[in-house]
């Protein structure tokens, strides 16, 4: 009897990834799409609009396209590792999504779903140290494709990752002070009920953005991979489907850092101005998803729309505004949370 | 060195200022303007369905004229290959046969006429030239091709479909120009 009951669980957590798996692959998939068609429309053109309506099969093309080009490994790369590369890039993308809520739950076949993966209490730690896993898919295949431009992507990759993470870091310890949890489900369950985090935090909400950017290799800070200096950075070596893989990961890494922005600092799964408590379990289970990704789309829109807006960073700039202004910014931050914790006694 | 033109200056190398180096007021200028961009209408046409239309005098591909009984007007003088400037045009003339008079208007007809698009140059000269209101240079464009020899243009690939058997071919083809020229 109980073997059984948990029979069940395993399966519906199963079913459970792959469903969030698939849909991370789709938005992903069409957050290529989203990206050429609005950098199209900020430059006064139409962009892809031949496969399927509106281009809407633009990104199936893409990705056969991909499939179907030459694979071609390097004679002195070591080919292990540069097999492994765009595979560990991917996986760390895609293990974050574990931990985040994706909604309330749901009644189905009599039973409680909840959907979230895994309730862990140290959610955020975990978010973190995937997070800063995921420079490894990108140290290794820099390093392992054995071509000086993809080291210096590398090279620039890990050291970038590593200034940033520490603004963003701190900027959430400042968070945790005010929610007194690591629990995601649980700080969104307090979002429901108070005001959402950004009321709170708003300068700790902006440091995380920035460092959120650096994160995920985006514009303005997207130097590991600058075509003009670095020939592609670290991806200069790949070809077909592993530098899709690389391409990919990127839009997941989006994807979930902005499920993780909407769930720290805009309630989640939460709908603002309504009470979910009144409505069943699955409409507001329902909405509630439907909430979280109209959230997680903005923020996709606006990783877009700063893309093809603000030009790169030199890496001085980089690196000085990561260790000279954010930083601080972020201690100080800290500091004036405490302070006002400690003033207001809450 | 003198400047070459008074359109030289000097580069503004001064340090930034503090607002400047906040970034953030010129970041927010630059998203204002790009989502300006991005609600403005697009000047771009798609192409294969949407067309631009021709101006009147447009020259396009050539078409040979039948009169309203669908015979040809073609009688092979030969004065549109002598007015082309560029030489492309090529063209045998034959006898009209006792029995075709219903296919040629006049007793002599060009056997074979052929036009190479690619030496033409579309200045209409050949349509000036013909005294029988035979040649028009048409509002279409010649279409892509493989190969140079699909260029060159035969008389089946010229001639305006048949009024009577296809009459709104007929009157697609010959535009707003073809027929109004006073035959002599």
């Amino acid at each position: 009897m109980f073997l059984s009951i948990d029979l069940i669980y395993i399966l519906e957590k199963l079913i459970l990834i792959v469903i969030i798996v698939s849909i991370s692959m789709v938005v992903a998939m069409y957050t290529t799409l989203a990206e050429r068609k609005v950098a199209a429309f900020i430059q006064d053109r139409r962009g892809p609009n031949r496969a399927g309506p509106f281009g809407l099969l633009q990104p199936l093309a893409d990705g056969l396209k991909l499939f179907f080009k030459e694979e071609i490994i390097p004679m002195f790369s070591n080919k292990f590792l540069f097999v492994l590369g765009p595979g560990l890039a991917m996986l760390t993308a895609l293990m974050t999504s574990a931990v985040i809520p994706w909604g309330s739950k749901l009644e189905l076949f009599g039973r409680e779903i909840s959907l979230q993966i895994a309730d862990i209490n140290i959610g955020i730690l975990y978010v973190f140290g995937v997070v800063s896993l995921g420079v490894y898919g990108i140290i290794v295949g820099s390093w392992s494709s054995n071509n000086k431009y993809s080291l210096m992507g590398g090279l620039r990759a890990a050291s970038q990752i590593i200034s940033y993470e520490l603004a963003l870091g701190i900027s959430l310890i400042a968070l945790l002070m005010v929610t007194g949890t690591l629990s995601l489900k649980e700080m969104v369950l307090q979002q429901q009920e108070g005001y959402w985090n950004i009321v709170y935090q708003p300068l700790g909400f902006f440091l995380f953005l920035v460092c959120t950017f650096a994160e995920c290799n985006r514009t303005p800070f997207d130097l590991p991979e600058a075509e003009n200096e670095l020939i592609g950075g670290y991806h200069t070596e790949y070809s077909s489907m592993k530098l899709g893989f690389y391409l990919f990961a990127e839009y997941i890494n989006m994807f979930i850092s902005s499920a993780v922005m909407a769930t720290l600092f805009f309630g989640g799964y939460d709908i603002p101005f309504l009470d979910e408590s009144t409505l069943p379990v699955n409409v507001a289970g329902v909405l509630g998803i439907v909430a979280l990704f109209l959230k997680i789309a903005f923020f996709l829109f606006l990783f877009i729309w700063v893309r093809w807006t603000i030009p790169r960073f030199r890496y001085d700039q980089l690196m000085g505004l990561g260790w000279k202004v954010l930083l601080p910014l972020a201690l100080l931050n800290m500091f004036l949370t405490g302070a006002a914790i400690l003033f207001f006694d809450k | 060195m003198q400047p070459l033109t008074n359109r030289s200056q000097a580069v503004n190398r001064a340090p930034l200022t503090w607002w400047e180096r906040i970034y953030l007021p010129a970041i927010i200028g630059g998203l204002s303007i790009t989502l300006k961009h991005f609600f403005r209408k697009k000047p771009t046409i798609n192409y294969p369905e949407k067309t631009r239309p021709f101006s009147p005098v447009f020259r396009g591909l050539h078409i040979l004229n039948r009169d309203e009984q669908g015979r040809e007007n073609c009688t092979a003088c030969g004065l549109c290959a002598v007015a082309c400037p560029a030489e492309a045009i090529t063209m045998e003339a034959a006898e009209r046969l006792p029995g075709e008079e219903h296919l040629y208007r006049e007793e002599k007809y060009a056997a074979r006429y052929e036009i190479n698009m690619l030496r033409c140059i579309f200045c209409g000269l050949c349509e000036e030239a013909c005294p029988k209101d035979a040649i028009y240079l048409s509002e279409t464009f010649a279409p892509s091709d493989y190969q140079r020899k699909q260029f060159i243009y035969s008389k089946n690939d010229l001639l305006i479909p048949h009024p009577e058997k296809e009459p709104e071919a007929y009157k697609k083809a010959l535009g707003n120009r073809a027929g109004k020229k006073e035959v002599k």
